[in-house]
């Protein structure tokens, strides 16, 4: 792991807020105060599963200014590797956990005139911390937040309650659909947009604003992918001249991780490019998950992401 | 130790010198027997003892006669300091990590105590005394990153990080190696470093914003940087180049070594965490040939370095007319005996001169 320490905390409340979504508050064990952070940060928890370590990253969606807690909100996903199913079926309150310093790779412009904020289900999460960051400094902002329904709404009665004016609510199952072309004529320039949700929410603004003339500049998203499980494959190490397994449940770069190999990351969800590794020689085929490298990289195989892409074939040979 | 805080002059008289302890933690910025461009970071998280790397932000015996020159440079030219209008909270991100570190390294000279919001500052050696709001700009005589970067020894650059890019959108710039903050403001990492020669085609600088751009909460990184100043001018800012740049042509053999300087800038960087914006303070330290040539490892290495530099970087330093009777000078000092690696003086290791 390259970058800042960890930080040892203690899981002091769990609260289920509906079928789907929990909530983990922690505390530092060592007492002292948290670092703050700026609304749009994740921070990636270690989670202990019988034998791996999984580093996922969660937003934080606690009150930057709050040093005494940090929370996340975490969704089932029952197709998933596993790693939110640890997190519902394993972790209690006193549980020992190990979180990292706060990363921000969807934070506010904070020259933008307004910040108009469209959720998708879980994709809520930053924008909780964003708001309450906005709210301090006295920001002009908006949310339009889509959610299958009310049961699942997720933080959709506090937030109406505290922003009745600010908050928009649409529910799939009332067909009730944000008409993201009106929305978007009716802005003040010097508007930033921000998106977080399914990758097709992700896509269809990006390509609204796009084809509406906004510039990119002023559309910031954030689109983890959980790395996808797969069939099992074999990779040699040049440089730490190993030969590695991965598993069918664990990513690549957990496995390099597992053997002791330093490969940097931030994300783990293909976004940030920080975990680029070279390919120094390779018969199979990749199949290529992130949306860090250019589709040219993808298809000239110099290039992996390891923690989201995978490998199919006989040998591949990494520069680690 | 307790720091003995000097009363001198950073111009017309220049009264500035170093004393025997801050000569031998001077930060000598040459690994090596030679110098090109290189990323050159590493963590900022302490260092040797006494070493310029120990705290976070080093305040040595010059503290208190540098901020009165930084305030004599402010008075003439407000323009040194600026902050664009969104970078307000990264001001108040720069001033609780200096009030923070400077506290809890030096608590005999910083306090700080807070109570929620209602913060009170001491500052002993420059005799402040402040009680304010935290977040609240009307409770402070400057704005937050000026009021807290007038106590603060080098010059701070603030960035914003959006686009994949970092901008320079605030800063307070008084002792810098001739450059503009007013001139480079808004600019970005690209703009404002156009006119490095050789480093932009050895995509130093390409590497450099990449891992700036990944510099994370909890994990500052730190490099040297250097050039020359004759005399021990602060304020070499391109504002001023009609008052230093004459300065330059008044070396002679018999007073290069108290009048040439190696100048020698510590750069850190930290991200800031409720702006998630970068701040790259840039700390200059300087000291005369005389005094560099009391450590006789620097002696033989800084001659060598500057007899070999590639003329680009000479001319871009600003010393190319004077290298010659710089070499004459340095020449007397290398024996052409071994030098060990690493920038410490290892006087009790390496060679004494011939």
């Amino acid at each position: 792991m390259s970058g800042a320490e960890k930080i040892n905390v203690t899981v002091s409340a769990v609260v289920p807020l509906n079928e789907l979504v929990t909530r983990f508050e922690f505390k530092r064990t060592d007492g002292a105060l948290f670092p703050t952070f700026s609304g749009g940060a994740h921070t990636v928890v270690e989670m202990k599963d019988d034998g791996l370590t999984r580093l996922n990253p969660y937003s934080l969606m606690s009150d930057p200014q709050d040093q005494q807690t940090y929370a996340i909100s975490v969704r089932r996903d029952d197709e998933g590797r596993g790693g939110s199913l640890f997190m519902h079926n394993n972790v209690k309150v006193g549980d020992a956990m190990v979180v990292s310093n706060p990363v921000n790779l969807f934070s506010l412009d904070l020259r933008a005139k307004k910040h108009l904020m469209i959720a998708g289900g879980i994709g809520i999460t930053p924008f909780m911390a964003q708001i309450k960051q906005l709210d301090r400094a006295h920001g002009n902002w908006e949310l339009h937040y889509a959610t299958r329904n009310a049961a699942l709404g997720t933080y959709v009665d506090e937030l109406t309650s505290t922003h009745p004016n600010d908050v928009h609510i649409y529910y799939d199952d009332d067909k009730n659909f944000i008409d993201l072309e009106n929305l978007l004529d009716g802005q003040p320039l010097g508007t930033h947009i921000y998106v977080c949700g399914p990758k097709g929410m992700i896509d269809w603004v990006r390509g609204k604003t796009a084809e509406l003339g906004w510039p990119l500049e002023s559309v910031h998203y954030e689109e983890f992918l959980a790395p996808q499980p797969g069939k099992p494959f074999e990779v040699k190490l040049s440089i730490s001249n190993k030969t590695i397994q991965v598993g069918e449940n664990e990513s690549l770069l957990e496995a390099l991780e597992r053997e002791g190999v330093d490969a940097p990351y931030l994300c783990r969800g293909g976004a940030c490019g920080q975990c680029e590794t070279s390919v120094i020689g390779y018969d199979g085929k990749f199949l290529h998950m992130d949306h860090w490298l250019e589709d040219d990289e993808k298809a000239s195989g110099t290039k992996i992401m390891p923690c989201v892409s995978r490998f199919e074939g006989k040998t591949l040979v990494l520069d680690r | 130790m307790t720091i003995q805080f000097k009363d001198e002059t950073f111009r017309d008289d220049y009264t500035f010198s170093n004393s025997d302890w801050a000569i031998k933690r001077f930060p000598f910025p040459f690994h090596e027997d030679s110098y090109m461009y290189a990323v050159n970071m590493e963590q900022h998280r302490g260092g040797p003892d006494g070493s310029v790397y120990e705290k976070r932000f080093d305040v040595d015996e010059h503290y208190v006669s540098e901020m009165r020159d930084r305030a004599m440079v402010l008075a003439d030219d407000p323009l040194r300091c600026q902050s664009l209008p969104h970078m307000t909270l990264a001001g108040w991100d720069l001033l609780e990590l200096i009030m923070v570190s400077k506290s809890e390294d030096y608590p005999d000279l910083f306090e700080l105590h807070r109570d929620g919001d209602q913060w009170h500052w001491i500052n002993k050696p420059l005799g402040i005394d402040d009680k304010f709001t935290f977040l609240d700009e009307t409770s402070l005589p400057y704005g937050p990153m000026e009021y807290i970067t007038r106590q603060t020894q080098g010059d701070f650059c603030v960035l914003d990080q959006r686009d994949d890019n970092l901008w320079m959108d605030a800063g307070i710039v008084t002792t810098q190696a001739d450059w503009s903050l007013d001139f480079d403001i808004g600019m970005n990492f690209f703009e404002w470093h156009a006119p490095v020669p050789l480093a932009h085609e050895k995509g130093i600088f390409v590497r450099a914003l990449k891992f700036l751009l990944n510099i994370q909460q909890g994990a500052p990184a730190r490099r040297l940087n250097w050039t020359m100043t004759v005399n021990p001018l602060l304020d070499t800012s391109p504002e001023n180049y009609h008052k230093w740049g004459i300065q330059k042509t008044s070396l002679t053999p018999e007073n290069i070594g108290q009048k040439q300087h190696l100048r020698v800038e510590l750069q850190t960087f930290f991200r800031l965490p409720r702006s998630n914006a970068l701040v790259f303070p840039i700390r200059a330290y300087l000291a005369s040939f005389d005094d560099l040539m009391t450590v006789p490892k620097w002696g033989r290495r800084l001659h060598r370095v500057i007899r070999d530099l590639p003329e680009e970087l000479a001319t871009y330093k600003g010393f190319i007319d004077n290298r010659p009777m710089m070499l004459d000078y340095l020449s007397r000092y290398d024996d052409g005996k071994p030098t060990s690696d690493g920038i410490w003086p290892n006087l009790d290791t390496d060679p004494p001169r011939d």
